[in-house]
């Protein structure tokens, strides 16, 4: 039952709040391509939850379009708008009372799946979000923030939407885990390939999980949108160059792999340390100046020597 | 029978005096002769007719009590109003409440039930408010953004996590509803507040029919806080729990 993921078109978005003086959104205009990761990052009062909201009209829009694989979201029914997108916050708002199985077939209930089904899906589902088929009778005050977490992404999933919105959704949970739950995401997303809108404070997080990252400023204006390398390496202006940090070219190593250089031919390697060819540029770095070297040899994954890397390269 | 006698035929000879025991001649502070006597005539009744008057009290209190909170909680501007309403009925004393009822309603248990229902509707009005409004606004947000209509989140998730408030305040109205359906009987002879005035109105105060009554009024009570205690711990499964 895989639904295609949508195409997402925000159109001249535009929220004011009444009383409140400027913009909360700011004629926002992007399109997010169908399958794709989309994260909304930016400083506080930069208006990216209140653009997430707009999508399933959390929000009501001032003015503009949001168009959901070419239709507009004002024309569809809001439950059924709301049923058809996956939604995922920061606070989980798991359903005290509910078993988890229950929590994660609340939508498909709505649209009036059997029992039967329901059970079966969630069961899959807890499998795939990494959660032991047992905790379908459990609730959700007996589970960690992490394992809390997963539930709510299997509970958005749950109807199989073809678009997804992540309000900070590993924002209240620590470091390691979050790091852990952002990997288990990004194999996720290769298995379901949802289109997914992603808020965000944290650059780093965008860097990671984003096929594209917005940058939103003060007023709800979009600063710059497009690949995290592109903005990581051209970022438009002043503002977006100090938004990523002046650290953004070492995290423009991070997003490449000793792999996609090229490389001087492994001749006379043989004393050099050995990297594999799926360490980033910036972990390569790293053991090059903590081992005092100039360069490495780069190997395959079955150990075979295919070239040789310099500080240079990498420096490059 | 005779087996048994024939076996206490050594031990001491217990007297029989009859109606007149010892324990009634002296006021005893519980004599079980007379209970076992007036069990079936004076007490059983007494105690079904309590158990009624707090079962149609509590029923009727908690269904207006449930519309009013409701209304409450939809629309705010009328929930001071409304407490403050409940507030007030609460704030009368019990035997004024049913005096003032005699001249409408008479000395009727429709005049008891009256003031008994206008007792339970604070307690009641309070707790469901409440309990409807501590539910996490997390938890509402979700329920929104998954598509829950407004009447789906009030019955799927709000009424639910309001339930341990809510039965919360089913336990406190029962119990003070039995203790102060007792002072009904100031009014008519009526529930187990009949025997308790009854003893009371003897010269020597009937000490038996007092512990009796006044007794059963309180295993009553405690009887009703345990069974819905057990009711609440059955009906709200994941608030028990903890990690």
């Amino acid at each position: 039952m895989p639904s295609e993921a949508a195409e997402l078109v925000f159109d001249e978005a535009t929220k004011v709040y009444p009383g409140r003086e400027g913009a909360a959104v700011d004629h926002l205009s992007l399109t997010v391509p169908a399958g794709e990761i989309c994260v909304l990052v930016g400083p506080s009062g930069g208006g990216k939850t209140t653009a997430l909201k707009l999508v399933n009209r959390l929000i009501p829009l001032t003015s503009g379009d949001i168009r959901i694989d070419g239709k507009s979201i004002l024309e569809l029914d809001v439950t059924e708008l709301r049923r058809g997108i996956g939604y995922v916050i920061q606070q989980v708002g798991l359903f005290p009372h509910m078993t988890i199985e229950a929590n994660i077939g609340t939508v498909p209930k709505l649209l009036g799946r059997p029992r039967s089904w329901i059970k079966t899906r969630s069961a899959e589902l807890l499998e795939l979000v990494g959660l032991d088929p047992s905790y379908a009778k459990r609730f959700p005050s007996q589970l960690s923030g992490g394992e809390r977490q997963r539930v709510g992404l299997a509970r958005a999933l749950a109807a199989n939407p073809s678009l997804m919105l992540m309000d900070e959704p590993f924002g209240a949970i620590d470091p390691i885990v979050r790091a852990r739950l952002q990997d288990e995401f990004l194999r996720l997303q290769q298995e379901v390939r949802k289109t997914v809108v992603f808020v965000t404070h944290d650059i780093d997080e965008a860097i990671k999980v984003g096929d594209r990252i917005a940058i939103l400023r003060e007023g709800g204006r979009l600063a710059q949108y497009d690949t995290p390398m592109e903005i990581l390496e051209h970022p438009v202006d002043d503002f977006v160059a100090d938004f990523v940090g002046r650290d953004r070219a070492l995290k423009a190593l991070a997003l490449r792999n000793l792999g996609d250089l090229e490389l001087a031919p492994a001749s006379g390697g043989d004393g050099l340390p050995r990297l594999p060819s799926d360490t980033s540029l910036r972990d390569a770095l790293a053991t090059l100046i903590a081992d005092h070297r100039d360069s490495a040899l780069v190997v395959g994954p079955d150990g075979a020597p295919l070239g040789i890397v310099t500080r240079a390269d990498l420096l490059r | 029978m005779t087996q048994h006698h024939h076996l206490v035929d050594g031990g001491p000879v217990i007297p029989n005096f009859g109606h007149g025991s010892d324990c009634l001649r002296n006021n005893g502070w519980f004599c079980t002769e007379w209970v076992k006597e007036h069990w079936g005539d004076i007490l059983q009744p007494a105690l079904v007719q309590h158990i009624e008057l707090t079962v149609i009290a509590v029923s009727i209190g908690f269904a207006v009590s449930f519309l009013l909170a409701v209304v409450g909680f939809r629309f705010r501007i009328f929930d001071l109003p409304l407490g403050a309403f409940t507030d007030f009925l609460y704030a009368i004393p019990s035997i004024a409440l049913f005096q003032l009822l005699v001249p409408v309603t008479g000395l009727t248990v429709t005049t008891i039930e009256i003031a008994l229902v206008s007792y339970t509707l604070f307690v009641f009005y309070r707790n469901i408010v409440a309990g409807l409004r501590g539910v996490p606004p997390d938890v509402l947000e979700s329920a929104r953004g998954m598509g829950l209509t407004r009447r789906q989140t009030f019955w799927r998730v709000e009424l639910p996590l309001a339930l341990p408030a809510i039965l919360a305040g089913v336990r406190v109205a029962t119990v003070s509803t039995i203790s102060i359906a007792t002072v009904a009987a100031f009014l008519l002879y009526y529930g187990l507040g009949g025997p308790i005035f009854d003893a009371l109105q003897q010269p020597d105060i009937f000490r038996t029919e007092l512990v009796a009554a006044g007794g059963l009024a309180i295993l009553l009570a405690l009887a009703a806080d345990g069974l819905l205690t057990a009711l609440q711990r059955v009906l709200t499964p994941w608030n028990r729990l903890d990690r």
